[in-house]
């Protein structure tokens, strides 16, 4: 029961954490209000968290031994993952939710089984090499895109196309969201599913229960309804300064490479690709680049996965040391706590839809390296 | 290192979203060109382009969201 509302709430954190990824381009480039584009993208996350099930269990099955899962590893390694998600929004940056619940598992199933819990080479091939190659990919594409938008509309002036590409972009922000529904939600549903069947409440064969996918969508809907204003900030005006054509190359980019990849069978995060995505996009306008702001996110990048995983392995170790429900009990107690603080904090600075779109202005308070959680 | 990169998809993948992903945005902006009122030429003409090259839009839109939703993964 614990395991289960600790995944809906992950899957919460994770639909806040995301919302950027589909609509920070589109709010930057004011081609749809703040509050009207969070509760498109929600609408279609939820639409798109009941899509398909294809990618369910892939998380569960490719990444670590089933044998090793307990309802306490789980746990544990929700915890990872909501925790970091809550840092790294904290802070602004955009970073992976799939990494963080990825390592977060992993940390959790190392400290309960060993080594030999987790499959390496899945890990490897399923997780460090997508991350690696899936940002350029897209920021690669979103270049050439951009580049031909502004060469074939070069003779109009901007100002009697902007509407037009601000239509376009709805589209494609529209895309990235359902594609993110189907993508981010079912990682969740595949965990639920997996800790059911660790617990004994259904056969190991058993397919993902309809309560399941309804809480699930609903879930991810609600976050990305509630809005992850700091990570949408970073991504519309931190990065590059963005225009409309740019905005639609940007997500027609994330958005291709999403749905492709995970056609052929590669999950990878819809984070990174967006922001390789906006990225490209400001090289192919061929418009400054804050630099620095995106080597804070890939310092982020890196770190997500170890951070996660050490606060996974750090929550299965206090289980370990007081077994039982206390030992769950002083988890989630911290964990409510550590998440309270976050959002206490947050208050004093607070993003929301007034202010998303200000000037961006480098402070510098917010060059130093990113303390770990 | 086959263990762990499939070039052949890796490279399919790669192929394909780059022609999806940058020449969409691309025909778009031909549509978009097409409706400019700058340019010369027929009314008509212009106006027929670019629901050509929007309609190319939706299609393909369309189509990828079918495409995941009947199953392929």
């Amino acid at each position: 029961m614990i395991v289960v509302v600790t995944a809906l709430a992950f899957d919460f954190t994770n639909g806040f954490h995301d919302t950027a990824n589909a609509m920070a381009t589109s709010i930057a480039t004011k081609a749809l209000r703040p509050k009207v584009a969070v509760l498109l993208s929600a609408v279609l996350n939820v639409v798109g968290a009941f899509l398909s099930l294809a990618v369910a269990a892939t998380i569960a099955k490719g990444i670590v031994e089933q044998d090793a899962v307990t309802m306490s590893v789980v746990f544990a390694g929700l915890c990872g993952g909501i925790i970091w998600n809550l840092v790294t929004w904290y802070f602004g940056l955009p970073s992976s939710s799939s990494h963080a619940i990825i390592g977060g598992l992993i940390g959790s199933v190392l400290v309960a089984a060993g080594t030999s819990g987790v499959i390496w080479s899945g890990v490897i091939s399923k997780v460090i090499i997508p991350a690696l190659i899936a940002p350029f990919a897209a920021g690669v594409i979103a270049m050439v895109g951009t580049w031909l938008v502004y060469r074939i509309t070069r003779s109009v002036g901007a100002k009697e196309t902007s509407q037009e590409f601000r239509w376009g972009q709805i589209g494609s922000a529209s895309l990235v969201s359902l594609a993110h529904g189907t993508n981010d939600a079912q990682k969740t549903m595949g965990i639920i599913l997996l800790a059911l069947i660790a617990g004994g409440e259904l056969p190991a064969d058993a397919g993902v229960p309809v309560w399941v996918i309804i809480g699930c969508a609903l879930a991810i809907g609600l976050g990305t309804y509630i809005g992850g204003w700091r990570v949408i900030r970073t991504l519309g005006k931190g990065l590059v300064d963005i225009q409309p054509p740019q905005g639609l190359a940007a997500e027609t980019s994330s958005a291709a490479v999403i749905l492709i990849s995970s056609h052929f069978g590669y999950p990878l995060s819809t984070t990174h690709v967006a922001s390789g995505s906006i990225l490209g996009s400001g090289v192919g306008r061929r418009t400054p680049v804050r630099w620095s702001v995106a080597r804070r996110m890939a310092v982020a990048w890196l770190i997500t996965l170890p951070a996660a995983a050490a606060v996974g392995a750090a929550a299965e170790g206090i289980q370990h040391l007081i077994d039982g429900a206390l030992g769950t009990i002083i988890v989630l107690a911290l964990l409510v706590a550590a998440s309270g603080a976050l959002v206490i904090r947050s208050r004093r600075e607070s993003v929301d839809h007034n202010n998303v779109n200000d000037e961006w202005a480098e402070p510098e308070r917010a060059a130093q390296p990113v303390p770990t959680a | 290192m086959d263990k762990y990169i499939d070039v052949a998809a890796l490279s399919k993948v790669l192929v394909i979203s780059l022609v999806l992903g940058a020449g969409i945005p691309a025909i778009f902006a031909l549509g978009v060109r097409s409706l400019a009122p700058s340019e010369g030429g027929s009314r008509t003409l212009h106006v027929t382009g670019a629901v050509i090259c929007f309609g190319i839009c939706v299609a393909a839109v369309v189509a990828g969201v079918l495409r995941l939703a009947l199953g392929g993964k």
